[in-house]
Formats: C-alpha cells, sequence, structure tokens
C-alpha cells in the first residue's frame, strides 16, 4: 500500500524539481491544502485569498481613500455643472480620468507586493551559519558581531549586512521593514498613507500616484477657485460661498494638500532622476560629504536613463508566492551541530508558536508611525521567536519598541533635510524617514541578542531577555507613543 | 562511487538526501541577478567543472535578458502606465515569460545531467532568487545497509 501511494504520488508530481517526502504525503493528503500567504511569516495582512498584500496598520489608508474620494465626489457633484456649463465640458471629463489614474495607481500601489524577499529556508540559514563561523573562526562569544560582507559594485565598496530575522545577507539597497518585519528589496520607505512599503516593485505606482495626485490637487483647487470667482461676478463673493458650502472644504483641503504631495513629487523626481532611494539620500549614503571618491555605483549618470530604468524598466514578479499550496516539508539535511533542529516540521513549529504566543500576546500592537527604536538588541529576540512560528497573521504580533528620545531628534533632523516648509501634512515625511532611518539603524548598531544561533532553549530564553525589558511602563509609553502618532496625524 | 540514476523520480523514491549546496548572489554587478560561478568543493567529485559553469553562466544570460532595459521594457512600461496599470492584470510580463523558460531550461539540465549524477538544481524564483540550491543525493543502498536491501534498491531503480 505504501508502495502503491508511493507510485500515485509519482504520477501525480510528475518530474518536479521540488523535493518532496513520499512518505508524508499519505497524512498531508487528508489535511486540506493551505496557501502559503496564509503562513506568511511577515506582519502583512493579505485579503482576497492572498491576492492583496497589506501591512498591518491600514488606518492612514483608509484615511487617504477618504480624503480622495470625498473631495473628489465633492468637486463633480457641486463645481463640475457650473464648470461644465460656463466654460467647457472638457474640465470635467479630465478632471475623471485624472481621478480615475490616481485611485488606479493609489489602489496598485497600495496592494501589490513591494518587493518582499522571502525568508531563508532553513538549510539555507545553516549554510550561512556555517560559513561565518568559519570565516569567524569559531569565535562564539556571547555575542557575535554583526555580520557584514563587503561586496565591490562598479569601484564602490557596498557592505552587504545580514538581516537576523531572515536570516539572509541583504542584497544591496534592500532594507527590512521593522513595520511589516520583512526585507524588502530597493527599499524606498513605508509609507503609511498608502497603508504598505514602497519597494522595487511599487515604486513606480507610488510615484504615479503621488504626481497625478499633485496634478489633480492644483486641478482641483484652481477650478474651485475659478468657480468661486466666477460665481462671485454674478452673485457677489459671500452669497457664492453661500451657494457651494463644499467649494470651500475643497480649497481647503486641496490647498493644504498641494504644499506637501508636489513637495513629495518634487523630492521623488529628485530621487528618481539620481537613481536614488529615500533610504540612501537620508543617510547621504552617496553624498560627496562622506569623501571625494563617494559616488552611487547604481546611476547611470544620466537623468534619462536613470528616470527610464526606474519607470519603465521591466517589472520583477513577486518572490514571495502567495497564493501557492504550502507543500509537504523538503526533505531535511542531518541536524548542524549548532542546534538548528527547531526548524523541524511545521506541527513542531505550530507547537513552538503555540507556546510563544501567551507571551506575545501581551505586547500591544505596534504604533505606526513615530516610534523608532535603536535599541534594537531587545527588539530582535521578538524577531527571533517570531520566525519560528507560521500563522503569525491571527496573533497580535505587536513588535514591541521601547520609546526612546531620539524619535523626536530624527523627525527634526529630517524636516531640516527636506526642502518643504510649514504644515503639519509635511509629517508624511518625517514619518517616513523615520521608517526609514531606523531600518538603517537596526542591524548595524546593535548586535545580535543571546541565543539567537546557538539554539538549544532560543525560547525561553530569548523571551525571558524579552520580559525583563518590556515591563509595564514600557507598555505605557508604548501606548503615549502611540497616542502621539495618532495626534501628530489628526493635527493634519 | 558512480551513483546512477535513470530519472527524477528513480532518484527521489531511492535516494536520500546528502546534503544541499548552495550558489550565492554575485553582487559585483549590481542588483542584477546573477549567480556567482565559483564552484563549489563540495561538488568536486560529482560533476565536471565545466557544466555546472555552463548551467550558471546560461542562468545568468536568461537572467540578465529579464532584467534588460531596453525597446520592448519601455514600450510595456508605457503602455502600463497609460492605462494605470490594469494591463499587467490580463498581460504576462517579458520577466515572466524569460521566468518561465528559465523553468525550463533547469527542468531539461535536471534531466539530462544533474540527475544521472545525483543532483537536482531548484529553480531560484522558489527561493526567492537568494540562491541557486544543488541537492546531493545519494543512493539509499549504496550507504553502507545490508546487501538484500540493496538489491531491492537497484531494481526499484531499474
Amino acid at each position: 500500500m505504501h508502495l502503491g501511494e508511493s507510485m500515485r504520488e509519482c504520477e501525480y508530481s510528475q518530474i518536479s524539481t521540488r523535493s518532496s517526502t513520499p512518505m508524508e504525503t499519505p497524512y498531508k493528503k487528508r489535511t486540506p491544502k493551505r496557501k502559503k500567504w496564509e503562513t506568511f511569516p511577515g506582519r502583512n495582512k493579505f485579503y482576497c485569498d492572498g491576492r492583496i498584500m497589506m501591512a498591518k496598520q491600514t488606518g492612514v489608508f483608509y484615511l487617504t481613500l477618504v480624503l480622495i474620494l470625498v473631495t473628489c465626489g465633492l468637486f463633480f457633484t457641486f463645481d463640475c455643472p457650473f464648470l461644465a456649463q460656463q466654460l467647457t465640458p472638457i474640465i470635467p471629463v479630465l478632471g475623471g480620468a485624472l481621478f480615475l489614474f490616481v485611485l488606479g495607481t493609489l489602489l496598485r500601489t497600495s496592494f501589490s507586493d513591494p518587493g518582499v524577499l522571502p525568508r531563508a529556508t532553513p538549510d539555507e540559514a545553516a549554510d550561512l551559519e556555517r560559513q561565518i563561523d568559519y570565516v569567524a573562526n569559531g569565535t562564539k562569544g556571547y555575542r557575535p558581531p554583526p555580520r557584514t560582507k563587503e561586496v565591490v559594485i562598479n569601484g564602490q565598496t557596498v557592505k552587504l549586512k545580514y538581516c537576523f530575522t531572515c536570516k539572509i545577507f541583504r542584497p544591496p539597497r534592500a532594507s527590512h521593514c521593522s513595520l511589516c518585519d520583512n526585507c524588502v528589496e530597493r527599499f524606498d520607505h513605508h509609507c503609511p498613507w498608502v497603508g504598505n512599503c514602497v519597494g522595487r516593485r511599487n515604486y513606480r505606482f507610488f510615484y504615479m500616484f503621488i504626481l497625478s495626485l499633485s496634478f489633480l490637487t492644483i486641478f482641483i483647487f484652481a477650478f474651485v477657485i475659478t468657480h468661486i470667482i466666477l460665481s462671485s461676478y454674478q452673485k457677489g463673493f459671500l452669497t457664492a460661498l453661500k451657494e457651494s458650502p463644499a467649494s470651500v472644504l475643497e480649497v481647503v483641503v486641496c490647498f493644504f494638500s498641494v504644499w506637501s504631495i508636489v513637495g513629495l513629487s518634487g523630492f521623488h523626481t529628485y530621487l528618481i532622476s539620481s537613481n536614488q532611494t529615500t533610504n540612501e539620500d537620508i543617510k547621504g549614503s552617496w553624498s560627496s560629504k562622506r569623501g571625494k571618491d563617494n559616488y552611487n555605483p547604481y546611476s547611470s549618470g544620466n537623468i534619462f536613463t536613470n528616470c527610464c530604468v526606474a519607470l519603465c524598466g521591466p517589472l520583477p514578479p513577486s518572490l514571495i508566492d502567495r497564493r501557492g499550496f504550502i507543500e509537504a516539508d523538503a526533505p531535511q539535511m542531518a541536524p548542524p551541530t549548532n542546534g538548528i533542529t527547531m526548524y523541524g516540521a511545521t506541527q513542531s513549529q505550530q507547537s513552538h508558536m503555540a507556546a510563544t504566543t501567551p507571551l506575545l500576546q501581551q505586547h500591544s500592537s505596534e504604533p505606526v508611525i513615530i516610534t523608532s527604536s535603536p535599541e534594537n538588541g531587545t527588539s530582535l529576540p521578538a524577531r527571533a521567536s517570531l520566525t519560528l512560528g507560521g500563522p503569525c497573521s491571527s496573533l497580535p504580533l505587536g513588535q514591541p519598541t521601547p520609546p526612546t528620545s531620539t524619535p523626536s531628534l530624527s523627525c527634526h533632523e529630517a524636516t531640516d533635510m527636506l526642502p518643504i516648509h510649514g504644515h503639519a501634512l509635511n509629517h508624511t515625511h518625517p514619518l517616513q524617514e523615520q521608517a526609514a532611518l531606523h531600518h538603517y539603524l537596526t542591524p548595524e548598531e546593535v548586535p545580535s541578542p543571546p541565543g539567537m544561533l546557538h539554539c538549544g532553549s532560543p525560547l525561553g530564553h530569548s523571551h525571558t531577555v524579552q520580559t525583563s525589558f518590556y515591563n509595564p511602563a514600557s507598555q505605557d509609553s508604548l501606548h503615549e507613543d502611540s497616542v502621539r502618532g495618532l495626534v501628530k496625524l489628526s493635527s493634519v | 562511487m558512480a551513483t546512477e540514476f535513470h530519472n527524477l523520480q528513480d532518484m527521489q523514491h531511492t535516494a536520500s538526501l546528502v546534503t544541499k549546496v548552495f550558489i550565492q548572489r554575485d553582487y559585483s554587478e549590481g542588483t542584477v541577478c546573477r549567480f556567482q560561478t565559483k564552484f563549489p568543493a563540495e561538488l568536486d567529485n560529482r560533476i565536471e567543472r565545466a557544466l555546472l559553469e555552463q548551467t550558471v553562466k546560461t542562468l545568468n544570460s536568461y537572467y540578465v535578458e529579464a532584467e534588460k532595459v531596453g525597446g520592448q521594457s519601455y514600450l510595456e512600461g508605457c503602455l502600463a502606465c497609460a492605462t494605470a496599470y490594469i494591463v499587467f492584470l490580463c498581460m504576462e510580463t517579458r520577466y515572466e515569460k524569460v521566468l518561465k523558460k528559465i523553468s525550463g531550461y533547469i527542468q531539461e539540465q535536471n534531466e539530462k545531467i544533474y540527475a544521472p549524477r545525483g543532483l537536482l538544481l531548484t529553480d531560484p524564483i522558489e527561493r526567492g532568487m537568494r540562491v541557486l540550491e544543488i541537492s546531493v543525493f545519494e543512493d539509499r543502498g549504496s550507504s553502507g545497509s545490508s546487501p538484500s536491501s540493496s538489491m531491492s534498491s537497484c531494481s526499484t531503480a531499474r
């Protein structure tokens, strides 16, 4: 019977390049097959059976959507009839086209995979560990130093950092988003306004979104003003205002949006033309101030080429197979001596997950924006224990970030660096840059926590480390931070 | 020690996985997808250098083709932008087409070259384009078990 089953298995899988253990299939066939998005280790939300992927905190995205829909709705309802009559019907048509384009690009940015790098398989992680240990000559200190690999790209030395969560050496320009808990290729920033990270795969949509939104905002602003002016010639200023109060609201919203959105578009146009990411620009990675010979190795030197590459280059497919089915575990190699035996079958992972759940649940969900935690030594254990689990999406996986005084500092820093002045809406920049800054602070400055590699009882150990840091006082300040974040948002 | 397998199915049923060798990405040319052509020492007595190098070079050239910024990609990009990127819902991008070619190529290489030597290449896309994974198999029968079991495993291999 066993042979018969394996024969059947053989016909079913044909010559597949994926290795599978025939022995486990009798069990697998009875349980319903789950899709990979259901056990995705990052902190993302999935909708429509894995087709849509967003960050965990999507409140601000709905705000963006509401603002755009309401403003445009008011424009089409109250201003367009007048304008179509008095001037030309092309105005509502153009407005409609712009609106649809804005909406399309917004949804595309928010719902697509930004270029998440899937985490290393246990075998890969073990192989890398072995290589690193070999290089370090077996010096297994209590806190092993942060790992970096240097590579020369176009004559410029670039450091590749090791990501402790994903267990990979990050490709150049990739960064780990702490909000989503994923490494993202060509990471630009995490944008709460679109409710997603902006990375390699959705940067062009993001840019098109902010560009078209700038045009739309200016368009609406200009034509609402025109409407009021024309109306006031006929009826008088106050009467005109009284007749279409919606126009006043539109003017206010557009006036405040224009500064930040147009500024943001200008900033990103500059970034695209110089082939830099927001991350790199803020850090000044390729700034000549760092050194005479410092230059951007990715830039082709030509503005036009850079723009074409960023906007019209090939769109790589998603590396995380969200809608694929989870297959039987690949045959594992003999467990290596540094004890990565915990990466066994999914069942043991789930039991680990169950064990970690009570401890994880006591941490509140992470505030969206402002907190950056340079002391990531404390947050890393959270990551370590989280990577063990399979079905993480149902848990309140807050990454407990102890509050620091630095967020306000870096916030100011970012504002100083930006050419935009004035309005509270400008906080989009510092907020985004904050998150970007945060990633750069993460693995380099902080050594890995104890027990990361020598995983005898990592759970117990890292959890005790974790709980000793996260006392109730820090929980309160977490809440404080989230409130602070919301207050800043509400000042918009 | 020549482990003979006639096809991948034979290998998966009669062989046990010994180790996995990973060929890492080569970032010396930027973020373009490229794998190191350095020959891993663990495969020294399993496969000829030239064969593996040829495979890796061909894969690299496929990836270069996929990521090439040229006339076709511009057209695709502009068309997509003009349709607010809705066209991607119905059309397959050039990158995806090349990835399919790569899949086919890897399968062919596995059947012709690697399986007969007890090796198996895994498509990098399944490993998030981080590594080119080569699984090294060994015939269960030849790992020092009793003669009768090795006989039976040989017969199933046939």
